[in-house]
């Protein structure tokens, strides 16, 4: 395989923040690299170096042996480069085909060329076997489908190098086929990928190197087929992890919290469950499941059709978030950026936002107070920062989870419902955010846990549900739990 | 306890330049107008004209504390010139003629006036979900109106002694309008500091959803803010109308723009969730002061205007730079 882009003694910092120590790698043609680490270990950064976004402080990136400089976002895409990012940024209200041709509209006279732009959109579309209209305005898409047209992006700028970031975060498993699919084609056609994601299976399956980075140094770059899986992780979080998943010894007991006959109409349809104290109930289902809807509207977030809920077998009236914190109940929802935290605010006020009513007097806060117990939680979740003064918005994804878990926990909740906790974080962190489940469990309370992850299912729950299409189909013990049952259920309302 | 307290100090002297220049750049702006200025004019640091440009910017002062509560939240407030003039026109009304009412009653129904007016701007916007801008220019418009009518579009003069004490008055030297002011931003930024209420406004702002996710009312906050921007709006009418010694029904005009320019000159980001009542505070004086001593200088009234503007784009450009990564 011939060299193709390579970094040579790239280094970044920050101010006093040093980010990358000469990095050296090499990106070869016709191969899919992945870029493994932890948050925070500098993967973002080198691909902002990449892509135009940040400068290197020194270092030489040479393309096909030339030496180059990348001042921009659009030099990157002019000298092939082109990244999907993780956060979909295309612009909602454009339609699919001028999201993909933003900034370089085919033109006639003058005028733009829709006619061209969308049959150039649907060969596009078609060439990864998307079945979309390219007129369809991207607010109207699925998620999966918005992921869908970025990677049609990044494909159709002709670029040599793609750079993929989490693609499949948003995806099914069908989805993610296709895209290998797609990866495959692009890997023979001679482009050269790299693959950035925490997910191993995908790693296992679609890629050749791995490159792994920790604390802005490269660990080491070596052949897929020579790494296992958990000479990885070690190499990533730089110890030996005798288990992802802690030793689970918490005990099952009464029912806490009851769901009676739940419907939302083109959410979900009668849905019923209990969680027990001390129980870990996991809920596994695709993409639009209902998850998510069901557990927002247990937390006030939306308006029922009919559904009763029952807190230690009582009746209770939860008109919104407040009524149900006020009960007890904690919900860390999916997405910590739109619905966790205000970045631009400090961590400290971040934690304590939901715990103002006990540590004031009159409406005026206790400081000292609050200092205190924010230290507290910073402390037992080993949340990573400067100083708790500092903006949310500049700690690493795994650590930005942990304060909205600080902030839920500060409530003393007897029921804490998790959607997603451990989405897009790394390993080290997904370790110790699982042991304070388990740590909460222990006391007697009730976690309720969405995941999209088989393997968080499987390791954390005390019990399965299964969502399909906005319905309960199946319910699973422990022991009963495996992946094919479980993807059975969660495709058993699809047509 | 010892540990938090070292933390504490710790996290105060531990500035990076860039933060410094960020939380105090403006103070430093500031002192270079009034050096600029000073070496200009001698008559500038000169104890009456001093008072005199505090006495200005006092209503100014007032309107731009209840603008950054709103801002504060993501949102505005262009009705405050409005709702100034009408509480004014209100309050006026109440202390002139055969029908005269105690000072304080009038001041009072001044305030009310205004704080209902903000509250009706916050519940439309919080309850209907209508953009602020919409909402509080159709709120300029209705209430230039109210007083257009109450008052048949003519001044309301002859007003009481005790009345017009609290526009031309003074205590200890100091002009009750100042004093106003004063009291005024000192309740106004020990709320935001210190409160439960003012960490639910910076909240709000910081990101509406998560907000209301974390159990915050967000439409009670909404509508708190627009209310206590119709408060000090109010306020600021009864003031203007004591220190100009009638109710004018014309008054105001275009006094949103002067108020906006102080929160932004000072700091508080127009998203919402960022910012300090100081630096608003130092916002109000820089107006002032500039042009006070543009007066002096003999410059025209036109082209201030134009220095005005590029003050304000300035500002914000060096706050956007600070800001950056």
């Amino acid at each position: 395989m011939s060299e193709f882009l390579e970094l040579k003694g790239i280094a970044k910092s920050f101010g006093d923040v040093q980010v990358l120590n000469d990095v050296n790698v090499r990106f070869n043609k016709g191969e899919v690299h992945a870029l493994m680490g932890e948050n925070g270990a500098g993967k973002s950064t080198m691909m902002k170096i990449l892509t135009g976004i940040h400068m290197p402080t020194s270092g030489e990136i040479f393309l096909k042996g030339e030496s180059l400089k990348i001042k921009n976002p659009r030099e990157a895409l002019s000298k092939g480069i082109s990244m999907i990012h993780q956060e979909l940024s295309s612009i909602k209200d454009l339609s699919i085909a001028e999201n993909i041709f933003l900034g370089r509209e085919p033109v006639k006279y003058g005028f733009i060329d829709y006619k061209e732009m969308f049959k150039k959109t649907e060969e596009v579309l078609n060439s990864i076997g998307v079945a979309l209209n390219p007129k369809t305005k991207i607010r109207d898409l699925k998620v999966s489908d918005m992921q869908m047209v970025e990677i049609c992006k990044a494909i159709s700028y002709d670029a040599e190098i793609i750079i993929m970031d989490e693609p499949t975060s948003a995806i099914t498993d069908r989805e993610v086929e296709k895209l290998f699919g797609v990866i495959r084609d692009l890997k023979d056609n001679g482009k050269s990928i790299i693959y950035i994601s925490h997910k191993m299976k995908e790693i296992y399956d679609i890629c050749d190197v791995i490159t792994v980075l920790r604390d802005g140094d490269i660990v080491a770059t070596k052949p897929t087929t020579e790494v296992s899986n958990n000479e990885l992780i070690s190499m990533m979080v730089g110890r030996e992890l005798e288990d992802v998943f802690p030793d689970k010894n918490n005990v099952v007991g009464e029912p806490i919290l009851s769901i009676k006959n739940f419907s939302k109409q083109s959410m979900f349809n009668d849905i019923n469950f209990e969680v027990r104290k001390g129980e870990i109930l996991g809920i596994a289902g695709l993409m639009g499941a209902g998850r998510t809807e069901v557990v927002e509207s247990i937390f006030g977030l939306h308006k029922l059709d009919e559904g009763e809920i029952q807190v230690n077998n009582k009746t209770i009236q939860i008109n919104g978030p407040w009524d149900a914190i006020g009960k007890g109940i904690a919900l860390v929802t999916e997405d910590r950026k739109e619905q966790g935290l205000a970045l631009c605010r400090s961590v400290k006020e971040n934690i304590s936002i939901s715990s103002l009513a006990s540590i004031d007097k009159y409406g005026v806060l206790d400081r000292s107070i609050e200092n205190e117990k924010v230290n507290d939680y910073i402390k037992a979740l080993r949340i990573k920062l400067h100083s708790k003064n500092q903006e949310a918005g500049q700690l690493s994804g795994g650590n930005q989870q942990k304060i909205v878990l600080a902030k839920w926990l500060m409530t003393s909740p007897s029921i804490l419902i998790l959607d997603e906790p451990t989405r897009g974080i790394d390993i080290g962190a997904k370790s110790e955010i699982y042991k304070l489940m388990v740590e909460f469990a222990n006391k007697g309370f009730a976690i309720i846990m969405i995941s999209s992850e088989l393997p968080e299912i499987l390791g954390m729950s005390d019990r399965v549900l299964v969502f399909s299409n906005g319905e309960k189909t199946g319910e699973l013990t422990r022991e009963e739990a495996n992946q094919e049952k479980i993807m059975e259920y969660a495709t058993a309302n699809l047509r | 306890m010892l540990e938090t307290k070292i933390e504490k100090t710790v996290g105060k002297l531990n500035f990076t330049p860039k933060q410094f220049l960020r939380d105090f750049g403006i103070i430093f702006a500031f002192l270079l107008l009034i050096v600029v200025l000073s070496s200009l004019n001698s008559n500038f640091l000169e104890y009456n004209n001093i008072i005199n440009v505090v006495r200005q910017v006092a209503i100014n002062g007032l309107l731009a504390i209840g603008m950054t509560y709103v801002i504060l939240t993501g949102g505005i407030d262009l009705s405050v010139g409005s709702i100034l003039a009408f509480s004014g026109v209100v309050s006026a009304s109440l202390v002139t003629g055969d029908s005269e009412l105690p000072v304080l009653l009038a001041v009072l129904v001044g305030i009310m006036a205004g704080s209902i007016l903000g509250f009706i701007n916050g519940f439309i916007i919080a309850r209907f979900n209508v953009a602020a801008f919409v909402a509080t220019l159709a709120m300029m418009s209705i209430a230039r109106g109210l007083t257009m009518v109450y008052s048949n579009g003519n001044p309301i003069s002859g007003l009481s002694d005790g009345f017009k004490f609290i526009g031309g008055g003074e205590l200890i030297g100091i002009p009750i309008p100042v004093i106003i002011l004063f009291i005024v931003f000192v309740l106004g930024a020990f709320i935001l500091q210190k409160t439960r209420f003012g960490r639910y406004v910076y909240a709000v702002g910081g990101n509406e959803t998560s907000a209301r996710v974390s159990g915050i009312k967000v439409n009670r906050v909404k509508i708190a803010v627009y209310t206590i921007s119709g408060m000090l709006s109010g306020l600021a009418g009864v003031v203007l109308s004591a220190r100009v010694t009638a109710g004018l029904p014309q008054a105001g005009t275009a006094y949103e723009l002067d108020a906006i320019a102080a929160v932004v000159i000072g700091g508080t980001s127009l998203v919402g969730g960022r910012g300090r009542l100081w630096g608003t505070i130092i916002g109000v004086l820089i107006i002032g002061v500039l042009s006070n001593g543009l007066d002096l200088l003999n410059v025209s009234s036109y082209f201030q205007m134009i220095v005005k503007g590029i003050i304000i784009i300035a500002a914000v450009l060096f706050d956007s730079k600070v800001n950056k990564g």
